[in-house]
């Protein structure tokens, strides 16, 4: 497996606007320092011949649990809204957001 | 059939794909025990999984699993029996976990089709790419304060099935016909009621040009359109100013764009740059969705008879060519009626006056099949006089009108208005010297070789006896007296 390009500070930069958090400049060298060794990481994992082995999905229980199609929740206005920010009648309320 | 966009360089021609969000009916909500149900008070439909509230686990409902699976049964599409779920990461205001759980890499519902038919006649088969299990997200207003946006979350976390069809349309119509035709299927199998208006389908809509022969050009993501009529029209206006685009030497930006129905123009979504990052990754929270074969089945064997098999069952037991029976399995009420309405009766017949005169009538009411006042059992009593010859064809059309304005039965109209069919040659005979004596000039004409005068006599003599003369009485008793 050939290595990634090494992260460069625009990388950085648009990995951290699109998960909405704002970063200074000493901040962006270091986060490029500290991701650049995760990716190294899974570089190592990747030299790993894993074909013709199954994916792991998870270790504990094998099948994914259903619910049956009834309705058990809801009714509970006040106690969704009981965190919210900032509130109109039962709506929670944001600045304006549109095109 | 072709569509072509004349260009200043040559002719263009249209590639056109479909994303259809579809929501699905379901009791509760997707991962959540909330209920599904659209219109309560604004967040009275919100469980603490809905809302993102930290440490809540999300719990597939069953139902919806089989929905999308006997959704993918009416595609004939390929049911995956292993699929998975992703998040797919973006912020908004109306999606409070930040991601939306969706199945990106692995949906349930493989590759399928879907038969077209179109207004000459013509069916094409339109490929179905996949069909995924995703939430939905809530509603979002902004009309109602200057400086905020209101946040409903009743809608956030419902099933919806993306349904991703080919890039195989070439025309607006295609992708109307597919739209119309994806909805059939799904009202047939109850999985969505495909109403576009209340948002329980959307489309986004991909179009590119090209010249003839040409491997596809970039394409324009047309997002949210809402009814069938603003997709066909939003394609002509997005390929046209692709064509524009491309001729003046520019080249077309892959981009999402909204279609704005006032002024029949696509506008640049420029805020959705960054939207096609969206990171996906497998969702931890859930296991990979494995499901038997044998349910498979079992949902398969619970299947209601699907619009293209009782369009070839109407074609052969009742002799409808293709069209007819296309139209008339589009809606599962008119299947219904117009299966009362056959039983025992021609099948031609009653296809033609239910898809003719009686379909105009409803349209002149602005009623539908639901609530039309004249019930299948009651056109069939038409009918019946018709088959019978107790009234004529012309009218017959007369009767059928005053049904739809009174509700009353056929042979009632009939028998109180007195248009019973006149099948007394007396009665004719004398009608007939009336026309004549009062007509010598045309007698004359037609005398001296103008044959095309007959119809002249016909319809003098039909007049004379207010419509109710039997047609070919009234021809015979011409040509005997000519």
């Amino acid at each position: 497996m050939a290595s990634a390009a090494p992260l460069d500070d625009a990388v950085v930069r648009r990995i951290a606007r699109l998960a909405r958090i704002r970063l200074g400049d000493e901040e962006v060298s270091r986060l490029r320092g500290e991701l650049g060794a995760i990716l190294g990481w899974i570089e190592q994992l990747n030299e790993v011949d894993v074909s013709g082995v199954d994916p792991l999905a998870s270790v504990g229980q094998a099948t994914l649990a259903m619910r049956a199609d009834v309705v058990t929740d809801g009714d509970q206005t006040e106690a969704v809204l009981a965190n919210a920010p900032a509130r109109a009648g039962t709506f929670y309320t944001v600045p304006k957001v549109v095109e | 059939m072709s569509y072509i966009i004349e260009g200043a360089t040559g002719p263009w021609e249209l590639v056109i794909g479909l994303e259809v969000h579809a929501q699905i009916i379901s009791r509760a909500k997707l991962f959540s025990g909330a209920s599904a149900e659209y219109g309560a008070p604004p967040n009275s439909q919100v469980s603490f999984v809905d809302a993102g509230f930290p440490g809540m686990l999300p719990v597939i409902n069953a139902e919806c699993v089989a929905q999308a699976v006997r959704t993918g049964l009416g595609l004939n599409a390929q049911i995956n029996l292993v699929s998975r779920f992703d998040r797919k990461n973006y912020f908004y205001a109306d999606l409070p976990q930040g991601y939306q759980i969706s199945q990106f890499a692995h949906p349930i519902v493989g590759k399928g089709e879907i038969e077209i038919l179109l207004e000459s006649g013509e069916t094409r088969q339109i490929g179905v790419t996949r069909l995924h299990l995703e939430q939905d997200a809530g509603k979002s207003l902004h009309d109602q304060d200057p400086a905020l946006s209101f946040i409903d979350l009743n809608r956030a976390g419902v099933a919806l099935m993306e349904i991703v069809s080919e890039p195989d349309m070439r025309t607006p119509e295609e992708a109307g016909a597919y739209l119309r035709k994806l909805r059939t299927i799904m009202r047939y199998l109850g999985t969505c009621d495909g109403n576009m208006e209340e948002g329980s389908m959307r489309a986004d809509v991909n179009v590119s040009v090209r010249k003839a022969d040409e491997e596809f050009r970039t394409r324009c993501e047309i997002k949210n359109v809402n009814s069938v009529r603003f997709v066909m029209q939003a394609i002509e206006a997005e390929a046209r100013r692709q064509v524009a685009v491309w001729e003046s030497g520019e080249a077309v930006q892959q981009e999402t764009r909204l279609y704005d129905p006032a002024r029949s123009e696509t506008r640049s979504m420029r805020s959705k740059e960054d939207a096609h990052d969206y990171r996906y990754f497998p969702d931890p929270d859930l296991l990979p969705l494995v499901i038997e074969q044998a349910w498979v089945d079992g949902l398969a064997s619970g299947l209601p008879e699907l619009p293209d098999a009782k369009k070839a069952r109407f074609m052969s037991r009742y002799g409808l060519p293709a069209y007819d029976a296309g139209v008339l399995i589009m809606e599962q009420a008119t299947a219904d009626f117009y299966e009362v309405l056959a039983e025992g009766r021609d099948g031609k017949i009653a296809a033609n006056w239910m898809l003719g005169d009686f379909f105009a009538g409803l349209n002149r009411l602005g009623r539908g099949i639901g609530d039309s006042p004249v019930s299948a059992a009651a056109l069939g009593g038409l009918l019946d006089l018709l088959a019978d010859a107790t009234i004529n064809g012309r009218i017959a059309k007369d009767v059928l009108e005053a049904m739809m304005e009174t509700g009353e039965p056929a042979a009632a109209i009939v028998e109180s208005r007195g248009l019973r069919q006149v099948t007394d040659t007396g009665a004719i005979d004398a009608a007939v010297e009336k026309v004549l004596a009062a007509n010598p000039d045309k007698l004359a004409e037609y005398k001296s070789g103008k044959q095309k005068l007959f119809g002249f006599f016909v319809g003098q003599v039909m007049k004379a006896m207010a419509g109710k003369g039997n047609p070919a009485l009234v021809n015979d008793a011409l040509k005997r007296r000519l």
